[in-house]
Protein backbone atom coordinates (compact mmCIF):
# COMPACT_ATOMS: atom_id res chain seq x y z
CA UNK A 1 0.00 0.00 0.00
CA UNK A 2 1.62 3.14 -1.06
CA UNK A 3 2.47 5.78 2.12
CA UNK A 4 -0.07 8.57 2.30
CA UNK A 5 2.14 10.89 2.73
CA UNK A 6 3.58 10.01 -0.72
CA UNK A 7 0.07 9.69 -2.18
CA UNK A 8 -0.57 13.27 -1.24
CA UNK A 9 2.69 14.65 -2.61
CA UNK A 10 1.68 12.49 -5.88
CA UNK A 11 -1.27 14.88 -6.15
CA UNK A 12 0.47 18.07 -5.06
CA UNK A 13 2.53 17.10 -8.33
CA UNK A 14 0.59 18.34 -10.41
CA UNK A 15 0.15 21.25 -9.60
CA UNK A 16 1.37 24.07 -11.21
CA UNK A 17 2.52 27.32 -10.86
CA UNK A 18 -0.21 29.59 -12.38
CA UNK A 19 2.94 32.06 -13.58
CA UNK A 20 5.15 29.60 -14.91
CA UNK A 21 3.04 26.67 -16.56
CA UNK A 22 6.20 24.52 -17.04
CA UNK A 23 7.23 24.48 -12.98
CA UNK A 24 5.06 21.72 -10.21
CA UNK A 25 4.80 23.80 -6.81
CA UNK A 26 7.04 20.64 -5.99
CA UNK A 27 9.44 21.64 -8.44
CA UNK A 28 9.73 25.74 -7.23
CA UNK A 29 10.10 24.07 -2.94
CA UNK A 30 6.63 26.03 -2.31
CA UNK A 31 5.31 23.12 -0.24
CA UNK A 32 7.09 22.87 2.97
CA UNK A 33 5.34 20.10 4.82
CA UNK A 34 2.54 17.69 4.75
CA UNK A 35 1.10 16.89 7.60
CA UNK A 36 -1.52 14.54 8.29
CA UNK A 37 -4.04 15.03 10.86
CA UNK A 38 -6.83 11.68 10.31
CA UNK A 39 -7.79 9.88 7.58
CA UNK A 40 -9.72 12.88 5.90
CA UNK A 41 -7.84 15.94 7.72
CA UNK A 42 -4.58 17.32 6.56
CA UNK A 43 -2.65 20.34 6.52
CA UNK A 44 -0.59 21.92 3.36
CA UNK A 45 2.73 24.07 4.35
CA UNK A 46 3.55 26.39 1.64
CA UNK A 47 5.88 29.54 1.51
CA UNK A 48 5.66 32.12 -0.75
CA UNK A 49 8.61 32.86 -3.17
CA UNK A 50 8.59 36.68 -3.29
CA UNK A 51 6.73 38.52 -0.39
CA UNK A 52 4.52 40.16 -3.08
CA UNK A 53 4.29 37.01 -5.25
CA UNK A 54 0.44 37.66 -6.85
CA UNK A 55 0.37 33.37 -7.71
CA UNK A 56 -0.10 32.31 -3.82
CA UNK A 57 -3.75 32.78 -3.36
CA UNK A 58 -3.96 30.89 -6.51
CA UNK A 59 -1.57 28.18 -5.31
CA UNK A 60 -3.24 27.66 -2.01
CA UNK A 61 -7.22 26.99 -3.83
CA UNK A 62 -5.36 24.92 -6.35
CA UNK A 63 -4.38 22.90 -3.92
CA UNK A 64 -7.28 22.47 -2.11
CA UNK A 65 -9.35 22.16 -4.93
CA UNK A 66 -6.85 18.75 -5.97
CA UNK A 67 -6.96 17.35 -2.52
CA UNK A 68 -10.91 17.97 -2.54
CA UNK A 69 -11.60 15.75 -5.38
CA UNK A 70 -9.36 13.15 -4.15
CA UNK A 71 -11.25 12.47 -1.25
CA UNK A 72 -9.65 14.74 1.33
CA UNK A 73 -12.27 16.61 2.92
CA UNK A 74 -10.47 18.52 5.43
CA UNK A 75 -7.23 20.38 4.07
CA UNK A 76 -5.54 23.32 5.85
CA UNK A 77 -3.10 25.46 3.74
CA UNK A 78 -1.06 27.26 6.17
CA UNK A 79 1.59 29.70 5.46
CA UNK A 80 5.33 29.94 6.67
CA UNK A 81 7.83 32.48 6.45
CA UNK A 82 10.96 30.42 8.17
CA UNK A 83 13.28 29.82 6.54
CA UNK A 84 12.83 32.08 3.82
CA UNK A 85 12.39 30.74 0.37
CA UNK A 86 15.43 30.39 -1.96
CA UNK A 87 16.39 29.28 -5.66
CA UNK A 88 18.37 26.68 -3.95
CA UNK A 89 15.64 24.64 -3.33
CA UNK A 90 14.34 24.29 -7.10
CA UNK A 91 14.29 21.00 -8.20
CA UNK A 92 16.96 19.78 -11.07
CA UNK A 93 14.21 18.65 -13.33
CA UNK A 94 12.23 21.97 -12.17
CA UNK A 95 15.59 23.79 -13.60
CA UNK A 96 15.36 21.03 -17.25
CA UNK A 97 11.94 22.58 -17.73
CA UNK A 98 12.58 25.46 -17.15
CA UNK A 99 14.85 26.09 -19.51
CA UNK A 100 13.30 23.69 -21.85
CA UNK A 101 10.65 26.16 -21.65
CA UNK A 102 12.67 29.47 -22.15
CA UNK A 103 13.75 30.73 -18.74
CA UNK A 104 17.30 30.55 -18.12
CA UNK A 105 16.81 28.56 -14.64
CA UNK A 106 18.69 30.36 -11.68
CA UNK A 107 22.94 29.68 -10.43
CA UNK A 108 23.40 27.02 -7.98
CA UNK A 109 23.94 29.39 -4.97
CA UNK A 110 21.65 32.02 -4.09
CA UNK A 111 24.54 33.90 -1.88
CA UNK A 112 26.22 35.69 -5.12
CA UNK A 113 23.21 37.86 -5.05
CA UNK A 114 24.86 40.70 -2.77
CA UNK A 115 25.86 42.00 -6.01
CA UNK A 116 28.06 45.42 -6.59
CA UNK A 117 26.40 48.26 -7.79
CA UNK A 118 26.67 48.00 -11.82
CA UNK A 119 27.96 44.61 -11.55
CA UNK A 120 25.30 41.39 -13.76
CA UNK A 121 24.86 38.00 -12.84
CA UNK A 122 27.43 36.69 -15.64
CA UNK A 123 27.82 33.56 -17.74
CA UNK A 124 23.55 33.22 -17.82
CA UNK A 125 23.38 31.05 -20.82
CA UNK A 126 20.58 31.75 -23.49
CA UNK A 127 18.37 29.16 -23.57
CA UNK A 128 17.84 29.16 -26.88
CA UNK A 129 21.35 29.07 -28.68
CA UNK A 130 22.99 28.51 -25.29
CA UNK A 131 25.89 30.93 -26.04
CA UNK A 132 27.26 32.70 -22.79
CA UNK A 133 27.49 36.27 -25.08
CA UNK A 134 24.60 37.73 -23.28
CA UNK A 135 23.73 40.78 -21.29
CA UNK A 136 21.21 41.91 -18.89
CA UNK A 137 18.26 44.64 -19.96
CA UNK A 138 17.20 45.06 -16.82
CA UNK A 139 17.56 43.30 -13.49
CA UNK A 140 13.79 43.21 -12.64
CA UNK A 141 11.41 41.26 -15.42
CA UNK A 142 7.94 40.19 -16.53
CA UNK A 143 7.46 39.33 -12.93
CA UNK A 144 9.15 39.88 -9.38
CA UNK A 145 11.45 36.00 -9.73
CA UNK A 146 12.81 36.94 -13.34
CA UNK A 147 15.23 39.73 -14.68
CA UNK A 148 15.39 40.31 -18.62
CA UNK A 149 18.03 39.66 -20.70
CA UNK A 150 19.33 39.68 -24.19
CA UNK A 151 21.63 37.35 -26.34
CA UNK A 152 24.36 38.77 -28.56
CA UNK A 153 24.27 35.74 -30.78
CA UNK A 154 21.05 34.88 -31.66
CA UNK A 155 19.61 38.51 -30.85
CA UNK A 156 16.71 37.08 -28.24
CA UNK A 157 15.77 38.53 -25.39
CA UNK A 158 14.79 35.96 -22.51
CA UNK A 159 14.06 35.68 -19.21
CA UNK A 160 16.53 34.57 -16.26
CA UNK A 161 15.35 33.03 -13.39
CA UNK A 162 17.13 35.52 -10.68
CA UNK A 163 18.69 33.24 -7.67
CA UNK A 164 17.08 34.71 -4.56
CA UNK B 1 4.10 38.40 25.57
CA UNK B 2 1.89 40.64 24.07
CA UNK B 3 1.58 43.93 24.44
CA UNK B 4 0.72 47.30 22.56
CA UNK B 5 4.35 48.35 21.89
CA UNK B 6 4.62 45.40 19.28
CA UNK B 7 1.36 45.82 17.79
CA UNK B 8 2.26 50.21 17.22
CA UNK B 9 5.88 48.60 15.81
CA UNK B 10 4.28 46.65 13.40
CA UNK B 11 1.63 48.83 12.35
CA UNK B 12 4.44 51.68 11.75
CA UNK B 13 5.99 48.80 9.16
CA UNK B 14 3.00 47.95 7.71
CA UNK B 15 1.76 51.70 7.00
CA UNK B 16 5.10 52.67 5.80
CA UNK B 17 5.82 50.05 2.89
CA UNK B 18 1.92 50.46 1.85
CA UNK B 19 2.13 54.07 1.82
CA UNK B 20 4.88 53.93 -0.46
CA UNK B 21 3.83 51.16 -2.25
CA UNK B 22 0.65 53.01 -2.98
CA UNK B 23 2.54 56.35 -4.33
CA UNK B 24 4.90 54.42 -6.26
CA UNK B 25 2.10 52.51 -7.99
CA UNK B 26 1.25 55.56 -9.74
CA UNK B 27 4.14 54.91 -12.12
CA UNK B 28 2.83 51.77 -13.32
CA UNK B 29 2.23 52.73 -17.08
CA UNK B 30 4.03 55.63 -16.89
CA UNK B 31 7.79 55.08 -16.25
CA UNK B 32 10.26 56.62 -18.33
CA UNK B 33 11.28 53.55 -20.53
CA UNK B 34 9.33 49.99 -20.30
CA UNK B 35 11.98 48.42 -18.34
CA UNK B 36 12.06 50.93 -15.60
CA UNK B 37 8.55 50.98 -15.46
CA UNK B 38 8.47 47.39 -14.70
CA UNK B 39 11.20 47.54 -12.26
CA UNK B 40 9.52 50.05 -9.87
CA UNK B 41 6.58 48.48 -10.35
CA UNK B 42 8.20 45.60 -9.12
CA UNK B 43 9.67 47.14 -6.52
CA UNK B 44 5.97 48.04 -5.59
CA UNK B 45 4.54 44.82 -5.41
CA UNK B 46 7.51 43.71 -2.70
CA UNK B 47 6.32 46.57 -0.55
CA UNK B 48 3.21 45.28 -0.85
CA UNK B 49 3.94 41.87 0.08
CA UNK B 50 5.74 43.38 3.65
CA UNK B 51 3.36 45.20 4.04
CA UNK B 52 0.54 42.62 3.40
CA UNK B 53 2.82 40.28 5.97
CA UNK B 54 2.94 43.14 8.71
CA UNK B 55 -0.82 43.96 8.05
CA UNK B 56 -1.58 40.14 8.47
CA UNK B 57 0.84 39.81 11.89
CA UNK B 58 -0.70 42.82 13.68
CA UNK B 59 -4.20 41.43 13.01
CA UNK B 60 -3.34 38.22 14.66
CA UNK B 61 -1.79 40.23 17.52
CA UNK B 62 -4.72 42.76 18.01
CA UNK B 63 -7.19 39.89 17.82
CA UNK B 64 -5.53 38.37 20.30
CA UNK B 65 -5.55 41.39 23.03
CA UNK B 66 -8.69 42.86 22.19
CA UNK B 67 -10.85 40.28 21.29
CA UNK B 68 -11.85 41.93 17.82
CA UNK B 69 -12.16 40.75 14.07
CA UNK B 70 -9.53 42.86 12.54
CA UNK B 71 -8.10 41.40 8.89
CA UNK B 72 -5.26 42.62 6.76
CA UNK B 73 -7.61 44.18 4.78
CA UNK B 74 -9.72 46.43 7.69
CA UNK B 75 -6.16 47.87 9.06
CA UNK B 76 -5.82 49.23 5.17
CA UNK B 77 -9.05 49.99 4.48
CA UNK B 78 -10.09 51.44 7.50
CA UNK B 79 -8.33 53.42 9.79
CA UNK B 80 -8.09 57.02 9.07
CA UNK B 81 -5.41 59.50 9.07
CA UNK B 82 -4.31 59.61 12.08
CA UNK B 83 -4.51 56.36 12.74
CA UNK B 84 -1.56 55.61 10.14
CA UNK B 85 1.67 55.58 11.58
CA UNK B 86 4.13 55.83 8.38
CA UNK B 87 7.17 57.79 7.70
CA UNK B 88 6.00 60.82 5.96
CA UNK B 89 8.48 60.88 3.13
CA UNK B 90 6.32 57.80 1.94
CA UNK B 91 3.53 59.82 1.17
CA UNK B 92 5.23 63.05 -0.39
CA UNK B 93 4.31 63.44 -3.97
CA UNK B 94 6.10 61.42 -6.68
CA UNK B 95 7.54 64.52 -7.95
CA UNK B 96 9.66 63.67 -11.33
CA UNK B 97 11.65 60.17 -11.73
CA UNK B 98 14.45 61.69 -9.95
CA UNK B 99 12.69 62.65 -6.78
CA UNK B 100 10.64 59.10 -6.84
CA UNK B 101 14.68 57.40 -7.18
CA UNK B 102 16.11 59.20 -4.78
CA UNK B 103 13.02 58.56 -2.38
CA UNK B 104 13.43 54.96 -2.86
CA UNK B 105 17.11 55.14 -2.52
CA UNK B 106 17.01 56.72 0.95
CA UNK B 107 14.15 54.46 2.35
CA UNK B 108 15.99 51.32 0.91
CA UNK B 109 18.94 51.98 2.56
CA UNK B 110 17.27 52.52 5.80
CA UNK B 111 14.84 49.74 5.46
CA UNK B 112 18.14 47.53 4.72
CA UNK B 113 20.08 48.79 7.93
CA UNK B 114 16.66 48.51 9.72
CA UNK B 115 15.78 44.84 8.67
CA UNK B 116 19.45 43.93 9.27
CA UNK B 117 18.72 44.34 13.53
CA UNK B 118 15.77 43.15 12.84
CA UNK B 119 15.90 39.75 11.90
CA UNK B 120 17.66 39.29 14.92
CA UNK B 121 15.00 40.67 17.60
CA UNK B 122 13.34 38.22 19.64
CA UNK B 123 9.75 38.45 17.85
CA UNK B 124 10.12 35.62 15.67
CA UNK B 125 7.25 36.71 13.13
CA UNK B 126 9.02 40.34 12.51
CA UNK B 127 12.33 38.16 12.25
CA UNK B 128 11.03 35.70 9.75
CA UNK B 129 9.70 38.81 8.05
CA UNK B 130 12.60 40.54 7.61
CA UNK B 131 14.89 37.70 6.68
CA UNK B 132 12.42 37.51 3.90
CA UNK B 133 12.16 41.12 2.87
CA UNK B 134 15.79 41.58 2.43
CA UNK B 135 16.36 39.13 -0.46
CA UNK B 136 13.86 41.66 -1.62
CA UNK B 137 15.53 45.00 -0.27
CA UNK B 138 19.09 44.25 -1.40
CA UNK B 139 17.77 44.45 -4.97
CA UNK B 140 15.86 47.84 -4.24
CA UNK B 141 19.21 48.80 -3.01
CA UNK B 142 21.10 48.55 -5.83
CA UNK B 143 18.63 49.44 -8.62
CA UNK B 144 17.88 52.77 -6.69
CA UNK B 145 21.55 53.19 -6.08
CA UNK B 146 22.74 52.74 -9.51
CA UNK B 147 19.74 55.72 -10.70
CA UNK B 148 21.03 57.88 -8.33
CA UNK B 149 24.36 57.81 -9.82
CA UNK B 150 23.43 57.74 -13.59
CA UNK B 151 21.18 60.51 -13.03
CA UNK B 152 23.77 62.73 -10.61
CA UNK B 153 26.31 61.95 -12.69
CA UNK B 154 24.38 61.98 -16.11
CA UNK B 155 23.72 64.92 -18.02
CA UNK B 156 22.95 69.02 -16.76
CA UNK B 157 19.09 68.31 -16.56
CA UNK B 158 19.80 64.56 -14.71
CA UNK B 159 22.21 66.23 -12.44
CA UNK B 160 20.20 69.59 -11.66
CA UNK B 161 16.63 67.40 -11.42
CA UNK B 162 18.68 65.23 -8.41
CA UNK B 163 19.70 68.11 -6.69
CA UNK B 164 16.35 69.73 -6.62
CA UNK B 165 15.03 66.43 -5.26
CA UNK B 166 17.92 66.08 -2.46
CA UNK B 167 16.73 69.98 -1.82
CA UNK B 168 12.90 68.49 -1.22
CA UNK B 169 13.50 64.84 0.22
CA UNK B 170 16.52 65.44 2.73
CA UNK B 171 14.84 67.69 5.58
CA UNK B 172 12.29 64.29 5.74
CA UNK B 173 15.03 61.52 6.41
CA UNK B 174 15.53 62.49 10.23
CA UNK B 175 12.66 61.10 11.19
CA UNK B 176 14.29 57.60 10.06
CA UNK B 177 16.15 58.62 13.10
CA UNK B 178 14.16 59.83 15.95
CA UNK B 179 13.68 57.29 18.82
CA UNK B 180 10.16 56.23 19.93
CA UNK B 181 8.48 54.51 22.44
CA UNK B 182 7.73 51.51 20.27
CA UNK B 183 10.95 50.87 18.45
CA UNK B 184 11.79 47.29 18.15
CA UNK B 185 15.67 48.31 17.98
CA UNK B 186 17.70 51.24 19.03
CA UNK B 187 17.22 53.33 15.82
CA UNK B 188 20.05 56.31 16.50
CA UNK B 189 22.47 53.16 16.23
CA UNK B 190 22.17 52.77 12.26
CA UNK B 191 21.73 56.63 11.87
CA UNK B 192 25.82 56.58 11.24
CA UNK B 193 25.95 53.29 8.77
CA UNK B 194 22.80 54.87 6.68
CA UNK B 195 25.05 58.51 6.59
CA UNK B 196 27.75 56.04 5.14
CA UNK B 197 25.81 54.73 3.09
CA UNK B 198 24.34 57.75 1.42
CA UNK B 199 27.49 59.27 1.37
CA UNK B 200 28.87 56.58 -1.06
CA UNK B 201 26.76 56.65 -3.54
CA UNK B 202 26.68 60.65 -3.65
CA UNK B 203 30.14 60.65 -4.07
CA UNK B 204 30.16 58.46 -7.35
CA UNK B 205 27.23 60.40 -8.27
CA UNK B 206 28.29 63.87 -7.70
CA UNK B 207 26.03 64.76 -5.58
CA UNK B 208 26.22 66.58 -1.47
CA UNK B 209 24.50 65.41 1.06
CA UNK B 210 23.11 68.94 2.50
CA UNK B 211 24.05 70.96 5.74
CA UNK B 212 22.19 71.08 8.97
CA UNK B 213 18.26 71.80 7.84
CA UNK B 214 15.42 71.58 9.98
CA UNK B 215 13.96 68.11 9.96
CA UNK B 216 10.34 67.21 9.48
CA UNK B 217 8.74 64.97 12.09
CA UNK B 218 5.32 63.40 12.93
CA UNK B 219 4.25 60.39 10.87
CA UNK B 220 5.27 57.95 13.78
CA UNK B 221 2.74 59.38 16.22
CA UNK B 222 0.07 59.97 13.28
CA UNK B 223 0.88 63.64 12.91
CA UNK B 224 0.97 63.46 8.55
CA UNK B 225 1.27 66.21 6.23
CA UNK B 226 -1.67 66.97 4.02
CA UNK B 227 -0.87 64.69 1.38
CA UNK B 228 -1.96 61.25 2.91
CA UNK B 229 -5.31 62.20 3.73
CA UNK B 230 -5.93 62.18 -0.24
CA UNK B 231 -3.72 58.95 -0.88
CA UNK B 232 -6.15 57.54 1.73
CA UNK B 233 -9.42 58.47 0.40
CA UNK B 234 -8.50 57.49 -2.78
CA UNK B 235 -6.76 54.42 -1.45
CA UNK B 236 -9.82 53.21 0.46
CA UNK B 237 -13.04 54.72 -1.38
CA UNK B 238 -13.80 51.17 -2.75
CA UNK B 239 -14.17 49.32 0.45
CA UNK B 240 -15.80 52.71 1.97
CA UNK B 241 -18.54 52.45 -0.19
CA UNK B 242 -18.90 48.72 -0.31
CA UNK B 243 -17.69 47.09 2.99
CA UNK B 244 -15.96 43.82 3.08
CA UNK B 245 -16.57 43.39 -0.99
CA UNK B 246 -14.40 41.02 -2.80
CA UNK B 247 -12.97 40.35 -6.11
Amino acid sequence: MINPKDHIYSILEKIFDPEIPVLTIIDLGIVRDVIIIDEQTIEIVITPTYSGCPAMDVISFEIKLALLESGYKNIKVTYTLSPAWTTDWMSESGKRKLLEYGIAPPKKNSSRVNKMLFEEETNVSCPQCNSSNTNQLSEFGSTACKSLYKCNDCNEVFDYFKCH
Amino acid sequence: MINQKTINATLHLADTTLILAQKNSEWCAHGPILEQDIAITNITLDLIGQSRMFYQYAAELINEVENKNETEDTLAYFRSEREFKNFLIAELPNGDWAQTILRQFFFSCFHQLLFEKLQHIEDKQISAIAVKSLKEINYHVKWSSEWVIRLGDGTLESHSRMVKAIEILWPYTGEFFNAEENDLIEVKKIKSNWIQKIEAVFFEANLLIPGNVFMQTGGKQGIHTEHLGYILTEMQSLQRAYPGLEW
